[in-house]
């Protein structure tokens, strides 16, 4: 891709907006459409970006193999690991209420930690995926 | 009469169910088969998307000047399916440039074939 | 603790699973897979002995109240199948821990123990949800698993088989999801027990009839029925031994597990037998795989691994014609050949997986003369083999009696000859293996000794537990009796 410049600039000045947006997509699950497997998608489509434009082992160094995997199971362990302490705070499984002072601000921490968990898990599998087909 | 062309959304989900269906079972290129999954998966999403529109209703995020809303459980069921054939079509597609490694085609005729002759 | 026993039975595999993945290390996979397998058939047996009596434990995830959220349900139905499934885990796992070297390459080890974790969590996740939808999440999540399970062999056949399975297997279970939405569409719920009692006015719609229609056929290719049954002798001959053994246990059981939990406890006798007229095709289909996958048997003579699939089959065809015909004894049958099938299948399996193991040639038959190289393992074998054919004083007796009474007493007459004439051919492909083992004299392909303890103490567990059962039958026939006559909640034909 070296001799693309329009593309690589062009990439250079979105990527970073892409993942910008991916924050708010990842955050705003709440208010408006968007949530975890959204934003880890884009994020990951960021990622991938990168790697198209710029090379898979520039992307490689940035976010490694080992840390993708970690990635992955550490998101599941987030979702598994809320429910297990709202069951340990004397709730149910998930039960949200319990995390905070009040019910509604129980309820939006835990539904914010959950989708973080699945964001993360998300963007991690998809970018092992691509680097798995890619090599 | 009138009805029968109201519920066209139906129509167009049984179209692409049959579609992706016979994809599946009649091509013989693994990729295509795939394909058809994937079809025939996404029938089923806009069976649930399309049920879940309440007529009159707006979008379902709590609003003080509506009273009708759409109803949000269809597409958090959908969600779950999109996932769920996104990591199948993943996995499929896995397996057959694993194939193709192994066996040097992706045609089943071929393959078996191959088998055949060990 | 006890009152969160229904969610950590799926909770347990599913937080070991990651854990093994961010470690990467063999070894530490399979501990984790063992100790969370013994810890789920642990919480099972304490589920079992709380709902023994008749009652069911509810349990809501996120507090939110039945219908609205999702409910976990135990009831004795459910807490057999679970205990079978964690117990069958715990004891395939040491076989796996010596017979996978061989199969599975060294740097994907630690991966074939997670997606055996996450099958685990799945089948469990199925067994235990009261949530029509959630069945379907833990149905593709256990699925997915399998898929990757069955690909991880060496072989290049196994690639293939998972493939098709894939294929298979997706279309099954998105028709359950087709069902699942229609039938939501006209009941307005997914909560199992409240669909229950809506689905009763609307039973006579045609897109409530539709979507059973769908579901049943869904569950038919999960469970490998006749004629949607082809990706099983694929599957069950290429995977890995040990995988073999632990889904011949338990992915097909479960699948007729959900068979039950739909018709019986959602739609209701009434609806599915009297006004659908179910029983009937389903028996046939029935009888029809009892007979292909005998014939089958009886034609591949040579390859064991491929009997036992077809062999398969034919149970599974057993099962299907016992809930077919609609009555206690032949129900309370396939419910007992269920539990049955599960141990008597995976101690063949696991027994052919050692003989092949301490085999001297991958390409010769290990089991000529094995009897005398190999005695506790290939007793195991014999203990089993008996019970598939239907031995008194073995656990495959007893269902093989209820189910074969209970047509009779249906009246069709054909079905339990059927049934009969099957058994004495399951005789007959068993009978030819048990020769070549105790008969033959040992050749060059045959083990010099037995394997490592890891290998023969399953078996020895299962041997025993086929003849316990067989011995020992009021347990075992008093809790089917039960779960038959109240899932069939009075309906006679």
């Amino acid at each position: 891709m070296g001799h693309h410049y329009v593309l690589r600039v062009v990439s250079a000045l979105l990527i970073p907006v892409i993942l910008l947006f991916a924050l708010y997509v990842q955050f705003h699950g709440d208010f408006g459409p968007g949530g975890g497997f959204q934003a880890g998608v884009i994020f990951a489509a960021a990622l991938v970006l990168n790697a198209l434009v710029f090379g898979l082992e520039n992307t490689k160094r940035v976010v490694s193999p080992s840390a993708v995997r970690i990635g992955a199971a550490l998101g599941l362990l987030l979702y598994a690991g809320v429910g297990v302490a709202t069951m340990l705070l004397g709730g149910d499984f998930l039960a949200y209420s319990v995390l905070a002072a009040t019910a509604i601000g129980g309820q939006h921490l835990g539904i914010l930690l959950v989708e973080l968990g699945v964001g993360i898990t998300v963007t991690s599998v998809m970018v092992s995926l691509f680097y798995n087909f890619a090599s | 009469m009138v009805e029968q062309i109201g519920v066209f959304n139906y129509w167009i989900v049984i179209a692409l169910m049959m579609t992706g269906l016979y994809v599946v079972i009649s091509c013989r290129n693994m990729v295509k088969k795939i394909i058809g999954l994937n079809l025939f998966q996404g029938s089923v999403f806009i069976l649930y998307i399309s049920m879940g529109k309440v007529e009159g209703g707006t979008a379902p995020i709590l609003a003080s000047d509506f009273t009708s809303y759409s109803n949000p459980l269809p597409h958090v069921l959908i969600l779950t399916a999109i996932v769920v054939g996104v990591a199948t079509t993943a996995l499929g597609l896995a397996l057959i440039v694993r194939i193709h490694d192994r066996y040097g085609t992706v045609e089943e005729d071929a393959i078996q074939n191959l088998d055949r002759e060990v | 603790m006890e009152a969160h026993l229904p969610v950590l039975v799926v909770l347990g595999p599913l937080m070991a699973a990651p854990l093994a993945v961010m470690f990467a290390n063999a070894r530490l996979a399979w501990w984790l897979a063992f100790l969370v397998s013994i810890a789920c058939a642990w919480f099972a047996v304490n589920l079992l002995l709380l709902v023994q009596d008749g009652g069911a434990i509810s349990y809501e995830l996120g507090q939110w109240p039945a219908p609205w959220g999702i409910e976990l349900k135990v009831d004795r139905l459910n807490a057999i199948v679970l205990t079978l499934v964690s117990a069958m885990s715990a004891i395939v796992l040491p076989f796996a821990a010596a017979s996978v070297s061989d199969e599975v390459a060294p740097d994907r080890t630690y991966l074939f123990y997670t997606c055996w974790m996450l099958c685990l969590c799945g089948l469990l996740g199925i067994t235990v949800t009261g949530d029509a939808f959630n069945v379907f999440v833990f149905l593709e999540v256990s699925s997915l698993s399998t898929y990757v399970l069955v690909s991880l062999s060496q072989r290049r056949e196994a690639l293939v088989a998972a493939f098709r399975y894939l294929i298979m297997g997706t279309v099954g279970a998105t028709f359950i999801l087709i069902g699942i939405g229609l039938i939501y569409m006209m009941t307005g719920t997914l909560n199992m027990a409240d669909m229950a009692e809506r689905i009763q006015a609307t039973s006579h719609l045609r897109p409530v009839q539709a979507g059973i229609a769908f579901i049943l056929v869904g569950i038919a290719v999960k469970m490998a029925l006749f004629p949607v049954h082809m990706w099983l002798p694929g599957a069950y001959t290429h995977a890995p031994m040990a995988v073999t053994a632990f889904l011949a246990a338990t992915a097909t059981k479960v699948a007729v597990y959900l068979l039950v939990r739909f018709t019986f406890t959602i739609f209701g006798a009434e609806l599915i037998f009297g006004t659908m007229q179910v029983g009937m095709p389903l028996a046939l289909l029935g009888g029809a795989a009892a007979l292909v996958g005998s014939l089958m048997a009886l034609s591949h003579g040579t390859d064991v691994k491929r009997v036992l699939a077809y062999s398969s089959l034919a149970q599974i065809g057993y099962m299907a014609v016992g809930i077919g015909t609609g009555m206690v004894l032949a129900f309370a049958g396939a419910l007992l050949h269920l539990v049955n099938h599960a141990i008597m299948k995976s101690a063949l399996f696991m027994a052919l997986g050692a003989a092949r193991k301490q085999g001297r040639d991958d390409t010769l038959d290990p089991l000529a003369g094995a009897g005398r190289r190999m005695p506790i393992t290939m007793t195991c074998f014999s203990i089993a083999g008996a019970s598939l054919v239907g031995i008194p004083l073995t656990a495959g007796f007893l269902s093989k009696w209820y189910l074969v009474v209970g047509t009779f007493e249906r009246g069709w007459w054909a079905l339990a000859i059927l049934t009969i004439i099957t058994s004495l051919m399951a005789a007959l492909y068993m009978g030819r293996i048990l020769e070549r083992i105790w008969m033959h004299e040992p050749d060059a392909g045959t083990p010099t000794s037995e394997g490592s303890w890891l290998m023969w103490l399953p078996l020895v567990v299962l041997a025993v537990a086929n003849l316990y059962f067989g011995i020992e039958t009021e347990f075992t026939a008093t809790v089917t009796l039960e779960a038959a006559r109240e899932l069939l909640g009075g309906w006679k034909p």
